[in-house]
């Protein structure tokens, strides 16, 4: 059976992260387990061509390169290398058999990635490196990093990770919660990263979307009984099932309400929705679930004149207990103005502690202004949200509110 | 087993804690001494007089040059110090944790080059 090197790229994207997991159990070393992991993938180019596919792909790959990292340990254990030689010892116990995943080798691959112990924009790079299985370059253009840093960032990383032994296990019960808060929270910021480019031109980097939800569901399946995870899951799909109706031609940024409905993605709502229900039976409300009821509710809406506005606000209330940010009372104020009108939505905005640097404020209180044909603050404050923001689909969508306002040039 | 330090951090000039506060600290160090022995984890620490008692030696042109005063002029200085033994980071996390509740400044974990002899 032929097959093509893309299929095989296709494999290596697939597998990486679980190959490099299981041999970080067997060798301890995270770096020579990528370097192992590579190297398979290599003469799987050259020779899969020739054999064709092996019957289970992943396993060759691990095995291929569980015995490849052997033989080089063996050389580097003839020069005295320590670690060398407690890895070999190690990895030698069985050198015939297969190597097999276990189902926790990505589990505690991502908590040490994701551990407090290392920087936020560090977790990041190595979640997507290690279980993303992404290149440096890509994951440095998707965050509009240079090549050198981010580079630099893993190599500090994974350096860290080593000298001060950061663990390679999933916590216990007691740390749990704060830790696996930290992994929910590196996935949506990949997510969101990727849906709202703070700078250039493109609205939606699709790879970064794919990347939070390819991650989010393998945590899923790892931890379905965690229904955090399950809501951020939710969440990030029934966010991305709008993205189709998120532009139109000549329309950079399509907002929510004037949004075609019929654009939106049935498949990823449908899965959505049925976590979220799967989330309301068990009843331990989090704030990724309840994010993800709201965009359930907003999903289930034909139009956006039918919205359960309602049903929105009390969610925002209950966001509020477990998770009161500004940005979460921002939200809330925008349901209050549909619920109750622009006037209480805009006393709730005016009442809010928020820095006046956040732009998504001066939006809100544009569009707020403008519903109460007070036009000429709503200009002041289209004015003061444009002068906040880098994105350029963004700047548009603002420009034309605000020329659109009555009585404007 | 690794080692880490365990280094508490002062902030010279801030307000003192009450005297009460201070003996309760004293208090609370030594139960968490004898924690960290009895669990095995023990390999030195105490408190150090403050930085204006310390004399930096160093080499200048070949002689040795002995001054007054701390190395760094830092507002934070090392108020004293653990070396423990442990398997990995989370477990000087957890001894870290205990150590800034008892001595009510923030405790940096550093890890030391050589693993411990057993």
């Amino acid at each position: 059976m032929a097959i093509r090197s893309d299929e095989i790229e296709g494999y290596f994207r697939r597998e990486y992260g679980r190959c490099v997991a299981t041999l970080v159990r067997f060798l301890g070393d995270i770096d020579i387990a990528e370097e192992a992991v590579q190297e398979a993938f290599a003469v799987a180019v050259d020779r899969w061509p020739v054999t064709g596919l092996p019957p289970n792909p992943g396993a060759w790959i691990t095995t291929t390169a569980r015995n490849r990292a052997i033989d080089q340990l063996r050389r580097e254990a003839s020069r005295h290398d320590r670690h060398a030689q407690a890895a070999l010892l190690y990895g030698q116990e069985d050198p015939a058999e297969e190597v097999g995943p276990v189902r926790d080798d990505r589990l505690r691959l991502i908590f040490t990635c994701c551990h407090p112990a290392l920087a936020r924009p560090a977790q990041v790079a190595l979640t997507l490196r290690l279980l993303g299985g992404l290149e440096t370059p890509q994951i440095a253009r998707a965050f509009l990093v240079p090549e050198a840093t981010l580079a630099q960032r893993i190599v500090r990383a994974k350096k860290k990770i080593k000298a001060a032994g950061i663990p390679y296990r999933v916590p216990g019960d007691a740390e749990l919660p704060d830790r696996l808060a930290a992994v929910l929270a590196v996935v949506y910021l990949v997510f969101n990263e990727g849906h709202t480019a703070t700078d250039g031109d493109d609205l939606v980097r699709l790879n970064l979307c794919d990347e939070a939800i390819r991650l989010a569901r393998v945590l899923a399946e790892l931890m379905p009984d965690e229904p955090e995870v399950l809501g951020l899951l939710a969440l990030l799909l029934l966010t991305y099932s709008r993205t189709p109706a998120r532009t139109a031609p000549g329309h950079p940024l399509v907002l929510l309400p004037d949004q075609d409905r019929s654009l939106w993605d049935r498949a990823l709502i449908d899965e959505g929705q049925a976590l979220v229900r799967r989330c309301l039976r068990r009843n331990q409300p989090g704030p990724y679930q309840i994010q993800a009821a709201i965009a359930a509710v907003h999903s289930a809406a034909p139009a956006a004149a039918q919205t359960d506005w309602r049903q929105i606000l009390v969610l925002y209330d209950q966001l509020m207990a477990c998770a009161p940010t500004a940005v979460v009372a921002l939200n809330r104020a925008v349901a209050l103005a549909e619920v109750e009108g622009p006037q209480a939505g805009l006393a709730a905005i005016d009442g809010l502690d928020i820095g006046s640097s956040y732009h998504p404020l001066h939006v809100a209180r544009a569009d707020m202004l403008r519903r109460l044909g007070r036009t000429a603050e709503a200009a002041l404050a289209y004015d003061a949200a444009l002068a906040l923001t880098a994105n350029a689909a963004e700047r548009t969508f603002l420009d034309r509110r605000r020329r659109e306002l009555p009585g404007r040039p | 087993m690794k080692q880490y330090l365990l280094a508490v951090h002062m902030v010279e000039g801030q307000e003192p804690p009450s005297e009460d506060e201070i003996q309760q600290a004293y208090k609370d160090v030594d139960a968490l001494n004898a924690q960290i022995q009895a669990e095995g984890a023990w390999v030195f620490g105490g408190g150090l007089h403050p930085a204006a008692t310390a004399t930096v030696v160093r080499i200048r042109d070949d002689e040795v040059l002995t001054t007054d005063g701390p190395f760094a002029e830092a507002k934070e200085q090392l108020g004293g110090f653990w070396v423990i033994r442990a398997a990995d980071l989370d477990e000087a996390l957890a001894w870290a944790a205990k150590a800034t509740r008892a001595c009510r400044a923030p405790v940096e974990v550093r890890p030391f080059q050589d693993d411990a002899e057993d």
